[in-house]
């Protein structure tokens, strides 16, 4: 800020930026300490804070009584794969809107964002039949069809303003070289777009990997990934909490990680370009 | 010519995504108009008759239903409440070069990341158990009585989950907005001697007026399928006091196996979400102009 602040003044903004980001972050941070507690200390009253015996049984619990690494592997599964080919269709999309605009691009780019705007609980019922009667139920293609097609406005979306801001004159060189269409996209336009095309990649997976409508309803167990692990947890049977946090770490901690490093393009991703 | 060439490669291009969206929404959307017409009980399935817009009058009509609606609202209002307001305070406390700026940034945005499912039991646990809670502690600490959330304050016991969740996106948009702010201005206004109050409300608040738009639209449009949050909590209840309108028709459409009137419960959250889809696709569609 230009506005000219004293010492104390600095220390006090600091101190209070400090405790505000410590109280947002400290729900995390607190089932990250209980994942290693016994399910006795995880109930202690008073709460133990760091003196506790720290211990890795829950995570050996998680996997042993629940299976973790079958619903982990279904949510990399679903959100890698289905993320990937829906850039396969998105890219090219992409790329004949930005390149190659005709009259009604821009309507077509409107209406595919409005298909975004359509809540899932709209098209529910026919979506559950339809699965029901093909067989699509609890079936990773099924799941990993629909993930893909919630994200493709917003692969397509994302990729458009990354595209437009190639500069059209080294596209018309490759053209007047004489590249085919095929040519400029493999040579000249997909190493100026890897960057973009990554982090679009990046949004799309955490996107998937938490969507919880679509996953909690169309999978129960040979299916379903994390969103349903973790709610299997909501009808506990005694000490669960240590349990519970040990799963959640596990459930959260590879997209908190990835999550950290998209932050710029979640800004340009979630609002569709309107605020960068 | 080549960009005749281009111009039909590019129709080629871009059919396979507009088929699979269309097939995606518009075909379940006309299916879900259909059903919303039908007597449809999957537990009586040869038995289908066409009733005409009688789901409606009865959804309408079911003191459930605008309990879900009323529910729906003040979920969606006072989360925008909180983290549009918060988040403005938790942007420009973020947008102050204070030591470990970005660690601090982290912590931030972090809630964002974590799956609904995850903060809804964590919260519900960890935090607001009434006996072992983290809340509890605090309160007896200070010597109160532990609230029991989310048997006497569900409602409000879900609006700070969810709250919680997205104050992080608003805090993140609203900060990317206040980075845009140039220097120059900045610097005009404290030549010109601006109080910070003064400065926030003439240059600050009119700079990210079109980001605070921008995320009332997004969130609202997010906030009006909030599902996962209630599933594992509350399942709705007690009696329908955390029942929103997504959570209706799936109980309807799932629990009950009510085809018909799910589908006409499906349609009202269509037009309720609609009703908020133009205006935020006006704000981008401005955009798409520049």
């Amino acid at each position: 800020m230009a506005i000219k602040k004293s010492t104390s003044e600095r220390i006090g903004i600091t101190v209070l930026a400090w405790v505000v980001a410590f109280v947002i972050f400290f729900p995390i941070l607190w089932t990250f300490l209980t994942s290693f507690k016994s399910e006795l200390d995880a109930i202690a009253m008073p709460p133990k804070f760091l003196f506790f015996n720290w211990t890795l049984e829950n995570y050996a619990d998680v996997q042993q009584r629940s299976n973790y690494l079958h619903y982990a592997f279904n949510s990399i599964v679903l959100s890698i794969g289905a993320n990937l080919v829906g850039l396969l269709i998105a890219v090219p999309a992409a790329w004949s809107m930005a390149f190659a605009p005709g009259k009604r691009t821009k309507d077509l780019l409107m209406w595919m964002l409005s298909t975004k705007m359509m809540p899932a609980v709209g098209v529910l019922v026919p979506i559950y039949l339809l699965f029901k009667d093909l067989h699509l139920l609890d079936n990773l293609l099924g799941i990993g069809l629909v993930l893909l097609l919630l994200n493709l406005p917003l692969l397509i979306w994302m990729l458009y303003t990354y595209f437009k801001e190639i500069p059209n004159d080294i596209l018309e060189a490759a053209r007047m070289d004489g590249a085919s269409l095929m040519n400029e996209i493999v040579y000249v336009l997909t190493p100026m777009a890897v960057p973009g095309i990554a982090s679009t990649m990046l949004l799309a997976i955490i996107l998937s990997w938490n969507e919880a409508f679509w996953t909690l309803n169309l999978t129960t167990s040979a299916a379903a990934p994390l969103t349903q692990f973790i709610a299997s947890y909501s009808a506990p049977e005694g000490f669960f909490w240590a349990k519970l946090s040990a799963a959640s770490t596990l459930a959260i901690a590879p997209i908190l990680i990835l999550g950290w490093f998209s932050q710029k393009q979640l800004v340009r991703g979630l609002t569709f370009g309107a605020v960068k | 010519m080549a960009t005749q060439q281009t111009a039909s490669a590019g129709r080629a291009l871009v059919s396979p995504s507009v088929i699979l969206l269309f097939i995606w929404m518009i075909v379940p959307l006309v299916m879900t108009l259909y059903f919303s017409t039908l007597r449809y009980s999957l537990l009586d399935p040869d038995n289908v008759s066409f009733v005409g817009l009688q789901n409606y009058t009865s959804f309408l009509s079911d003191p459930d239903f605008i309990a879900a609606l009323i529910n729906t609202l003040v979920l969606v209002a006072s989360v925008l409440i909180i983290s549009v307001c918060g988040g403005i305070l938790v942007a420009l406390l973020m947008d102050q070069p204070v030591f470990g700026q970005n660690v601090l940034r982290l912590m931030v945005i972090a809630p964002f990341f974590v799956m609904p499912t995850v903060s809804a039991l964590v919260w519900k646990n960890l935090l607001m158990n009434p006996d072992s809670g983290f809340f509890a502690w605090i309160a007896r600490s200070l010597g109160f009585q532990p609230i029991v959330w989310f048997t006497n304050w569900p409602m409000l016991s879900v609006i700070i989950v969810v709250s919680w969740e997205w104050l992080p996106f608003a805090s993140l948009i609203l900060l990317t907005a206040l980075q845009s702010l140039d220097e120059e201005q900045k610097e005009a206004a404290s030549l010109d001697g601006a109080g910070p109050l003064s400065y926030f409300g003439y240059i600050v608040l009119p700079h990210i007026a079109r980001a605070i738009t921008v995320v009332i639209l997004i969130e609202t449009i997010f906030l009006l399928s909030v599902f996962a949050e209630i599933y594992v909590t509350t399942s709705g209840g007690p009696g329908v006091a955390t029942t929103n309108i997504p959570f209706l028709v799936y109980k309807q459409a799932l629990l009950n196996f009510d085809v018909g009137s799910a589908s006409a419960g499906g349609i009202i959250a269509v037009i309720l979400a609609n009703i908020v889809a133009i205006f935020l696709m006006r704000i981008i569609g401005r955009n798409l102009e520049g």
